[in-house]
Order: C-alpha cells, then structure tokens, then sequence
C-alpha cells in the first residue's frame, strides 16, 4: 500500500485527573486500508478515537494529516479535515429525512436562498446507490434500523468526502445479514483510497476486514502490523497479557446448597439458552465483553426485564413473571452497575439509603423510627467499614465509600443471593481490595454470589467459578483453577478452540 | 384526501402518510362537523357566522404560528397571554395619548414591545438554562401582574380609538376580514420558512434530538433565543391586533388564551416532544376548536360545556398520536424481526 499515512497520531498522551489514559500512542492509518483496533474494555481505544474526532484533546502528541500536523478543537473542524466518525448508537433526527440528516446545517440552496430538495435528495440516493443500499432518501429516519441509521451516518461521512472513516464498535448492534452488508459498504470505501479504522471486540471480523491491527492494552500500543502478522491466538495474547498486580484476598469455601437455578432462559434478540446454578458459599463471576448480554441476564433474574422462557429457582420456590419486590421477598440482593443512577439517592442521607431497602423493619406506627434507622444502618455500615458519618449526604463520599454504601443497604435484606454488577468500576485501588475482601466475606457466611465483571483480573481473583457469555450465550463455564485471562477472553470472543471444549456444558456443576 | 394518500403512500414514508394525513383528517372533521350543524342549524353558515368565525380564530391562530415554532423546538411559550394584554393596552394608550398617530406606527411599537417581552424569555432560557416552562410560567404572571399595576383599573375604549384601525377587524376583502387576510399572509411565510429555509429546519433538529443538533454545529442557543423572540413578536402584533377587533381592552385582556393556543396547536399536530408538526396543521387545530365551540353554541350547549370538550379533544388528539405510533412501532419491530 501507500507508504504516507492518511491520518497518523504521533506519540499521544492524555490523562483524566490522575488517571493516565494514554502513554504514547502512535497510529497510522492508510489509504485503501481497514486498520482494526483492539483491545479489552479500558484500554483506551474509545479515547483514542475522540481525539481523532475532535471531541478531546491529546495532552501531548500530535495528530498529522497527509503529513502536516493539525489541532481539532470541534469535531466540526475533525469533519473539515476530512475525519469521520461513526458511533455505536448514531445520533440522527429520527423525525427528519434521510436527506435532511446527512444535509443538516449545509443544506443546498437554490437562488432564494431556499432549500434545495431536489439536489439534496439526488446527492444522497446517489450515494446509497453506490453503497448498494435501497433506502430512499425522502424516508424519515424514524423506523429504520440501527444498520440503516449507520448507514445514513456514512453517507454523511461520504458527503463530507471524509477520508478518514472512524468506526467505533459499528456491529456490536447488528444482526450477521446487516454486518455482512456493512462490510461490503466498508470494502468498496477501501477500493477508493479510504483509510477506515475499525474498533471491534469480535476477532472473525477483525480478520475477515482488516489489513492491519493495533492491539492496546492498558492505553499502549503492545502490537502492530500487517494482518499477515497476527493469530487470533496472538491478538487475545496480546490484549490481555498481564501479570495479577493485586492480590485477592479469597477465602476457600466449601460450597453448601443450591441457591440459584435458572434453566433456559431466554429474552429474545438478548441471550438465550442460559442455564446455572449458584450455591452457598459460591462467588460466580459472569463474565464476557460489554454487550454480551451479562447485566441482561442479572437484571431478568431480579425481574426488572421480563424473560420470554426458561425457570428461575431460589431454593425450591420457582420465581415466574416476578418483579423486583418478589424477587427481595425471595431472597435476591441487587447491586446495579451505576450507583449514582440506580443505586444511591445522592441527596439523602447515607443512613436513609441504607435503610431503603428494609423500611417496614425501620417503622413504628406506620412511621420511620429514626433510632431503628440508625441502629440497622450502624450495623451494616461498621461491617462495611464505611469511612464517613452515617448522617451525611452519600453525595459527598468517595467513589469507594459510595459504593460500601451500596452493599450495605442490600446486606440490610439479608439475601440469600446477591448479584453484584461491575462492583468497582469507577473505584481506586484501596477501596476496591475492601470490596473484594467483603464479598469474600460473605460468601464465607454462606451467601451465593452472582458478580458481573469486566475486568479479567478480579475476575480470576475473586470466582470460585467463571460463567462466560458471547452474544447472549453461554460459551464457557470454567472452575477457579481453568480461569485464565486466555481461556476466558477466548470464550467471550466466541472463539471454538481447545480451551472451550474442555468444558462446555453450562449445566455442569463446575467443582 | 384520498390524493393526498395516494402520492405519499407511493412515497411508501409510513411517518409521512401519518403527518400529511394529519392536515386532511383535520379538514376532513371540519368539513363533517360544519355540515352536521348546518343540517340541524342552516344559520351556520350565514355570511354573517362565517364572518365571525374567521375573527374568531384570527388572533388564535396567529398566536399558533409563534408557539409552533416554539413547541417544534421542544419548548413552550406560556408567557404569551399577558404580552398581547399588555401590548392590547400600549396600543390603545398610545391613540390616546398621542391622537392622530398611524395605525401602522402603533402596530410597529406594539410589535417591538412584544420583541422587547420576548427577550426576556429568550434571555432566560437561552442562556439562562432556565426551563421554558418556568421560566414562561413565571414571566406569565409577571407581566400580567405589571399591566394590572400599570393599567390600574383604567380601560380603553373603542370611542379613543381611530375608526381608520378598527376597520382591521371589522371590513372584509372578497368576503374575508381583513384581519383574517394578515393572520393567513403570515401563515404563509411561516410555512415557507418552516419547510424551505435553513433556519426552519434547524427549528426541527433541535426539537428532534438536540444533542445531534450540537453535534451537527448548529448554534442551539441562538436558535432557541430566535423562536422565543418570535413568540413574543407575534404576540405584540396579536396585541395590537386584539384591540382593532375588540375597541375595548382593561387589564384582564386576552387571560388564559394560552391554553387555548397550546391546544390548538398540538390537536393540530406537533408533537408536545418537538420535532414534529407544521403551521398548517396548527392553524387547522386553531379552526377545528373554533367550529367546534361555535358548533356547541348552535346546538344550544350550556357554556360550560364546552371547556369540558375543548380538552376531551385535546386528550383525543393526544391518544390517538399515541395510537398510531404505537402501531407504527409493532409494525417496525414485526418489520425487523423477519430480518
């Protein structure tokens, strides 16, 4: 191919706070080339293509175009430069045209300085013409689907003669017949001397696109080179080659009796065929890359998304069509991912929220007692080892803390099954081996645990038991001693390889 | 009506079919409810009744053009009875006060104080980042309750104002007052500014998805500072407007007819949730719920009736948009299902 590079970012270096994002990154995309960017959630892959497309700026580095170094301030000035990029969700006027949406703010003009229709819808049904596409350009952009919407994102891109095209995740959404499509869109982009960047977790279509790929781990390039170079084998070696730097406090527990039976569950278009049990004394760690319908599958047991078919058993007592406040009176413990969407009332105090849960044992005479408030919060708060005053606001606690208060407000339910989705996400290091520690703990007392996780190392450290998921479906059930970072990321890129076939029955009672 | 369906079904845009056949439905039930009352009351459609239709729904009307703007955008504009109260006053103060000066002039300064109210909501909510909805609820009562301290229980009367201005909302131009030809000349920029300029456009992006909107450089600030200056201009000219057609105005001119207008223009068809929606429609809600209340007064319905049913329609509108594009979504998800 060309030996000058389209776009090429030069040594770049961004950091949140103190949070190093990006330590010295250097890119280069060329013409006539899928270049593919891979990477484990974190990585710093989605920074990265911010700062192509003008939404951050590199602390340090620069990013050149056909050899001459640019600043995009605005994504606008990205669009002038002929960058592009498209989203996993596109950002489209879905009550507006087609045409109006590519044109908006640009629109053709006729002599009276009216909108020129004609020219607009002509431009752009040439263009989906030439992407072999049927969509017309009058449609309104109402009804179509996330491929068709992408679509029409790139035929923005294309009537900016953008020669750079950024695709972040663009297939995570997609159906296979939509995906082979797209690709033929991508693949006649590529014959005429465009240079694509392509962000996907999925390793057949990495290798089925790219010419090139650039593996990222922990915001370093550990990788690159020509697709001659690389093996799926190579490329997972690569993005998670790391040594456990944490320790994991994990006490070994005997597991007790079933908990949790689910058998065949399924929500249709999200996972299906999903069938574990989880005893006492049990941490299983439901893991796999974003998307793949883990925290669907959590949030269907808890009975906040209905299933279509399949049983969810807590003991013996069958859970059906069941709502969040049956599945608590069962014996379900529910920690979301977000806590400060979903899981903490900011403005009230760290007291209150932890009693939330647990009101009727907090009231007298139909009142809430503020002795009993303080009394459960104190004790659930000391076995947390909260730092900060239980009359505070939650607002004003640490990430860590926040999330302490979290737990604790569920352990007020005294569940017999608590599910944890990514516990310390957003949390520093301390607070997180404190976490750990706590769920070790309980787990020690006999609760089953069902945590979701997408970091692999407080995966390996803290499961007894590893469930993988790869588009809403089990690939992998792997006991404490199997669970390496390869095998688990070899089963949640839904790679069939020897690891998998080791153990591939979910129903299997994993010790 | 059925030409109306046939180009666009061939055009195969579901949402399209949905939104043209909003304006033809709404002529379609105006047409069926004039007819039925003329049935049982030939007198409905007197040249006389016509006439008073047309005043009628004038100033409604005009008042829609303005909360279009601002209800395409996501937003509302509840502030607008008290400007053309206070303006309605302005205008008559000004005759008196200054006798012999044009009815045009008059109208201009009417216009600019509404432009001058309009501000202080486009002010507020622009850079503010104050909700329209309080904001406009407050300015509401505020300029309301400045025009009662200034009007202090004075009232003007047709007798202080020139016979030449009053002409506005009585004389007719082949048949149609004069005051329904202005309302209609503006229905028609506004139409052509809505669907053929930029600006208009624009006006859409914003209500449809206004992080897009940013995204796609549009200066959203500025836009919705635009519509609210707009809103409060046309009902300056309403104010004027108002006294041409009545001759009296006191401090409680023009109150609640927001409402009014809001309804009117979401019976018409734009959505509460911006995005969606033209004048025409608009203007036809405006017309729909002036045919209906007179239809009540033909058929000899007490009044208070007839609030009642104002917003039974309203609620009407609403459940069927709410119908179709629950339909429209089965429809998709059957639609994406087979793929």
């Amino acid at each position: 191919m060309s030996s000058t590079p389209t776009i090429e970012l030069v040594d770049i270096y961004k950091s949140f706070g103190s949070t190093r994002v990006l330590e010295g990154v250097s890119l280069p995309l060329f013409p006539g080339e899928v270049h593919s960017l891979m990477g484990e959630n974190g990585a710093g892959k989605s920074t990265l293509v911010k700062i192509m497309a003008g939404l951050y700026l590199a602390d340090r580095g620069a990013v050149r175009i056909g050899g001459h170094e640019v600043l995009f301030r605005s994504t606008a000035q990205a669009q002038q430069a002929g960058v592009s990029v498209i989203y996993q969700e596109p950002t489209l006027f879905r009550d507006l045209s087609i045409a109006e949406n590519v044109f908006m703010h640009r629109q053709p003009k006729t002599g009276y300085g009216w909108i020129d229709y004609a020219e607009m819808n002509r431009v752009v049904s040439q263009h989906l013409r030439q992407l072999g596409v049927s969509l017309r350009p009058e449609d309104p952009v109402l009804g179509l689907s996330i491929a068709d919407q992408q679509i029409v994102e790139i035929v923005k891109a294309l009537t900016f003669e953008a020669k750079v095209l950024i695709m972040d995740e663009p297939t995570a959404a997609l159906s296979l017949e939509e995906v082979k499509r797209l690709f033929q869109v991508v693949e006649r982009l590529r014959t005429k001397e465009a240079a694509i960047m392509f962000v996907s977790h999925r390793l057949e279509e990495v290798f089925a696109i790219s010419q090139r790929i650039t593996v990222m781990r922990d915001g370093r390039v550990v990788g690159s080179g020509s697709i001659k170079e690389w093996t799926p084998e190579k490329v997972i070696h690569n993005m998670v080659g790391r040594s456990l730097e944490a320790l994991y406090p994990k006490e070994k527990v005997e597991p007790g009796k079933v908990v949790l039976r689910v058998r065949n569950l399924r929500r249709a278009g999200v996972f299906k065929e999903i069938s574990f049990e989880v005893r006492q004394g049990e941490i299983v760690c439901l893991s796999g890359l974003v998307g793949a319908g883990r925290s669907e599958v959590a949030r269907a047991i808890f009975g906040i998304d209905p299933l279509d078919s399949g049983e969810v058993l807590i003991g013996d007592t069958a859970l059906t069509n069941h709502t969040p406040q049956l599945a608590m009176a069962a014996g379900i413990g529910f920690v979301p991912e977000d806590r400060q969407q979903q899981g903490l009332v900011m403005e009230m105090t760290v007291m209150r929220n932890v009693t939330l849960t647990v009101l009727r044992q907090v009231q007298r005479f139909g009142l809430v007692s503020k002795e009993k408030e303080r009394e459960i919060a104190a004790q659930w708060t000391q076995r947390m080892r909260l730092k900060g005053h239980i009359e505070e606001p939650a607002s004003i606690l640490s990430g860590g803390n926040q999330q302490k208060v979290v737990l604790a407000k569920w352990l007020a339910t005294q569940p017999k099954l608590l599910i944890v989705d990514e516990p310390t996400r957003g949390v520093d290091v301390g607070a997180k081996s404190e976490v750990h520690r706590t769920l070790s703990q309980l787990a020690k007392e006999g609760m089953a645990i069902i945590m979701i996780s997408s970091e692999l190392p407080e995966v390996i450290g803290t499961a007894d038991r590893v469930l993988v998921m790869h588009e809403g479906k089990l690939t992998a059930e792997l006991a404490r001693s199997e669970a390496t970072e390869e095998a688990i990321m070899f089963a949640a890129t839904g790679q069939t390889g020897p690891i998998r076939d080791k153990k591939a029955k979910p129903t299997s009672n994993g010790e | 009506m059925t030409k109306e369906l046939k180009s666009t079904s061939a055009g195969q845009g579901c949402l399209n079919v949905l939104l043209r056949s909003r304006e033809s439905n709404l002529v379609l039930l105006i047409a069926v409810m004039t007819a039925l009352t003329t049935s049982l009351n030939p007198r409905f459609i007197s040249p006389q009744s016509l006439k008073d239709l047309m005043l009628n729904v004038s100033i409604i009307a005009l008042l829609v053009l303005g909360q279009t703007v601002i209800i395409v955008m996501r937003q509302i504009d509840l502030s607008i009875s008290s400007i053309v109260g206070i303006t309605a006053f302005l205008s008559g103060t000004l005759f008196i006060n200054h006798p012999g000066i044009p009815g045009v002039v008059v109208v201009l300064i009417a216009i600019l104080a509404g432009l001058l109210l309009g501000a202080v909501n486009a002010t507020l909510i622009a850079w503010g980042s104050i909700p329209a909805l309080i904001t406009t609820l407050g300015t509401l009562y505020i300029f309301r309750g400045a025009n009662y301290a200034w009007v202090h229980g004075r009232q003007v009367n047709a007798v202080n104002v020139p016979s030449s201005f009053l002409t506005i909302g009585t004389s007719t131009f082949a048949g149609i007052p004069l005051l329904t030809w202005i309302v209609l000349s503006l229905l028609a920029v506004f139409a052509i500014g809505l669907r053929h300029y930029i600006v208009g456009r624009e006006f859409y992006a914003i209500g449809s998805n206004p992080n897009a909107a940013v995204l796609a450089g549009i200066n959203v600030r500025r836009r919705l500072a635009i519509g609210f200056l707009i809103s409060g201009a046309i009902a300056g000219l309403a104010g004027a407007l108002w006294l041409a057609r009545f001759g009296t105005v006191d401090a409680t001119a023009a109150e609640g007819i927001e409402l009014t207008v809001i309804t009117s223009t979401v019976v018409g068809g734009v959505a509460i949730t911006g995005g969606v929606g033209t004048v025409v429609g608009a203007v036809l809600g405006a017309l729909l719920l002036s045919v209906f209340s007179s239809t009540l007064v033909f058929l000899r319905v007490p009044s208070f009736w007839q609030q009642a049913f104002q917003g039974a329609m309203l609620l009407l509108a609403i459940a069927a948009d709410a119908y179709l594009a629950h339909r429209h979504a089965l429809r998709l998800r059957v639609k994406w299902s087979r793929v």
